[in-house]
């Protein structure tokens, strides 16, 4: 029979995803265009047409604001990420015991993750005052040295932005552990029980592997919420106590509306799109690569 | 009809002729979002409504958000009637691009080059147009503190030198009181540290570094006595200062819990609303002596460039009302500010505000603030080295480093 042409068959797919691709043309590739645009102009509170070329990236680089951001965002990243996977990962596990009362554990878990951290942050910057939270109250029961102060220091700030991250997002990560584990066979279980392996074992060796997928779709998840913090910080520090607590996010609207820096703003966005890009890439040529070397016809 | 109703109906056809055929519609954004501040607000459109005008609110919270909101506006071809700013540089850039309508007639009329004080009048007067109406003046530099605290450590006077505000700290911390009540936020120890620049380094330095930006000055030993004054203040605050927020540090001061809080004049309303009245459990003073200097902020209302007359005209008759004696009076009321004029009745504000009124009549005493003489980027940067040094280790001459290469912009 006479096969019609391959574009003809699908051209009403093609109608269809139209909005989808002016959208995508003119709402994210244009606005980045512009962005990088802006970067090379003098612009400070309008947008000015002139052309300065990578002025803006050498202020920007010359900033130890701005190096200091990117050295709390890496600091913050590594922590952050690591222990939501650790303690998502044993949440999951946890509630996989056919425990009692799984839906409503489940729940409150995974609540955190529900509110928003403007609201959040601000019980958070209680909790960790010195002088009105955890520590007083502590000290208030007889330990007079007890000392947990990092939401005032100068170097463990980035650890109690961490921990209060951590406390919304590893209920997500316990959430699609959690799938991933339902997905898992339960006649390996019982394999692995006859043969008289330790429930320790059985999850280190066969279950993590086979969560390959999951803490895959984690990691990016958290990547991209590494990259934008900026509400947590906000609502906790401000960025503070002085400078110690900045990130790129923070930086980047600081410069756009308060400083009236819409060049250095956009220099600081376009250095920051460029990171994740380069994360992004090998990622993506990873998987690519992967999918074709799978067996066809799968 | 009778004599009575006509003259009613031709005072109403002249008020009409007066105003144009419609009531002037006029759009305004703004920031004043909070109780307080929305009740003086309202005390602006009634003004407004009262000359004729149809006021059409438009309140952004957050002046950040507002500003954009209005600049964005503006860009986009569809600007507001009115736009609210800081009495600073923030709006210069919007000048610059020509997208601003001047009311040089309504400043010409009412004589504002001798009715605003000369830091006013700079910051709106660009190029010898008018681009602002200034609505109020707003002192960010007040000492306020605790008299319960005070009579606990038996101080029975105002410090009236730099080293007498020691002393009366060092009395304070004697007294198990925490001396200063610090809010440790990167924008109030900016505050702080200038109010210190003003009173403690004097209004010639203040102005060197800030207007002439000399860097001569910034190394010269009076500023590095300013930085090291500053930074002595440190061991007067308690560990829970970083990251506070003004008004909880205003709490302690209510509270008897702190001596002191350096904090622009709006820490009043908090003291306010926990019916507090100044000179009985509270004082202020504006610094160190009875010639200490003023420094002048507050807020500005610009008029986006637009060719319809009837939106000129509301334009212009916001910038009538708002300057208004009557208008400021009632509005500065409930801003917690003081008018921007000084030929006003007094009677009705409390006695902070009328010790500030004083001030005001002696011109000599008059400092623009920061943000009036620096760009927000620049005025940015200083914020960032002084967070900085007070914060961490840094030595007094780094610091004076990284201020002479900050204020360079």
């Amino acid at each position: 029979m006479h096969r019609r042409p391959r574009w003809l068959r699908h051209w009403v797919v093609y109608l269809a995803l139209l909005p989808m691709a002016a959208t995508v043309l003119f709402a994210y590739v244009g606005t980045v265009g512009w962005s990088v645009r802006v970067s090379m102009s003098s612009s400070r509170m309008l947008p000015i047409p002139d052309f300065i070329g990578l002025a803006q990236y050498e202020k920007l680089f010359n900033s130890e604001r701005w190096m200091l951001s990117l050295h709390n965002v890496v600091l913050f990243g590594v922590v952050f990420i690591v222990a939501c996977l650790v303690l998502g990962f044993l949440l999951a596990v946890f509630i996989d015991q056919q425990v009692r009362a799984e839906g409503v554990l489940r729940t409150v878990f995974l609540y955190p993750y529900a509110m928003s951290f403007v609201a959040t942050g601000l019980v958070w910057q209680w909790v960790l005052n010195p002088e009105l939270g955890l520590q007083a109250s502590i000290r208030r029961l007889g330990f007079s040295d007890f000392t947990f102060d990092w939401i005032v220091s100068q170097d463990m700030v980035m650890y109690a932005i961490a921990l209060a991250a951590v406390w919304q997002a590893s209920g997500l990560v316990m959430a699609l552990m959690l799938a991933g584990l339902r997905g898992i066979d339960t006649s390996l279980w019982n394999a692995a029980r006859i043969d008289g392996i330790p429930r320790w074992r059985y999850y280190l060796s066969i279950v993590l592997p086979m969560l390959g997928p999951s803490f895959g779709t984690a990691i990016v998840l958290l990547s991209v919420s590494v990259v934008k913090v900026y509400d947590v910080v906000v609502a906790m520090t401000q960025g503070g106590p002085g400078l110690a607590s900045e990130v790129p996010g923070k930086f980047i609207m600081d410069n756009l509306f308060q400083r009236a820096n819409l060049g250095l703003a956009s220099a600081a966005s376009t250095v920051l799109l460029i990171t994740v890009l380069a994360l992004v890439m090998p990622l993506r040529y990873a998987r690519w690569r992967a999918a074709r070397q799978a067996p066809a016809g799968h | 009809m009778n004599r009575k109703m006509t003259r009613l109906a031709l005072a109403a056809s002249l008020a009409t002729m007066a105003f144009g055929a419609h009531a002037q519609k006029a759009e305004v954004i703004h920031w004043w979002t909070s109780g307080g501040e929305s009740a003086a607000v309202q005390e602006l459109a009634n003004a407004y409504k009262a000359a004729g005008g149809t006021w059409v609110d438009n309140a952004v919270a957050g002046g950040e958000q507002a500003r954009s909101a209005a600049v964005n506006r503006i860009v986009g071809g569809n600007p507001s009637t009115a736009a609210q700013f800081n009495t600073s540089q923030q709006f210069h850039d919007v000048i610059k691009n020509g997208l601003l309508n001047n009311v040089d007639e309504v400043a010409k009329k009412n004589n504002w080059d001798k009715m605003l004080p000369a830091p006013i009048l700079n910051a709106i007067r660009i190029n010898g147009h008018y681009y602002a109406v200034p609505v109020n003046i707003h002192m960010p530099a007040w000492f306020w503190y605790s008299k319960a605290a005070f009579a606990k450590a038996g101080i029975t006077a105002e410090p009236k030198t730099p080293d007498e505000f020691f002393a009366t700290l060092d009395k304070l911390k004697a007294a198990g009181v925490t001396p200063v009540a610090f809010g440790g936020q990167p924008w109030q120890e900016k505050i702080v540290f200038d109010a210190l620049l003003a009173h403690i380094g004097g209004s010639e330095l203040y102005m060197k570094v800030y207007k002439d930006r000399d860097q001569k000055a910034i190394q010269s030993e009076a500023f590095k006595n300013v930085m090291n004054s500053f930074k002595k203040l440190k061991a007067y605050t308690d560990p829970g200062a970083p990251n506070r927020n003004w008004n909880d540090a205003t709490a302690m001061v209510i509270s008897g819990k702190a001596g002191v809080q350096i904090m622009g004049d709006w820490a009043k309303g908090e003291f306010q609303a926990a019916k507090q009245t100044a000179g009985k459990e509270f004082g202020c003073f504006p610094g160190f002596g009875p010639k200490s200097p003023y420094i002048l902020a507050g807020d500005v209302f610009v008029f986006p460039k637009t060719n319809n007359a009837e939106a000129i005209k509301a334009q212009q008759l916001l910038a009538a009302t708002f300057t208004a004696p009557a208008t400021q009076v009632a509005f500065n009321n409930k801003k917690g500010s003081i008018p921007i004029r000084t030929d006003v009745d007094a009677k009705a504000m409390d006695l902070c505000a009328q010790t500030g009124l004083t001030v005001m009549k002696d011109s000599s005493r008059h400092l623009p603030n920061p943000e009036a003489l620096v760009s927000p980027d620049v005025n940015g940067a200083m914020q960032d080295v002084i967070t900085k040094f007070w914060n961490t280790n840094q030595s007094t001459d780094d610091a004076v480093k990284a201020m002479s290469v900050a204020i360079k912009g």
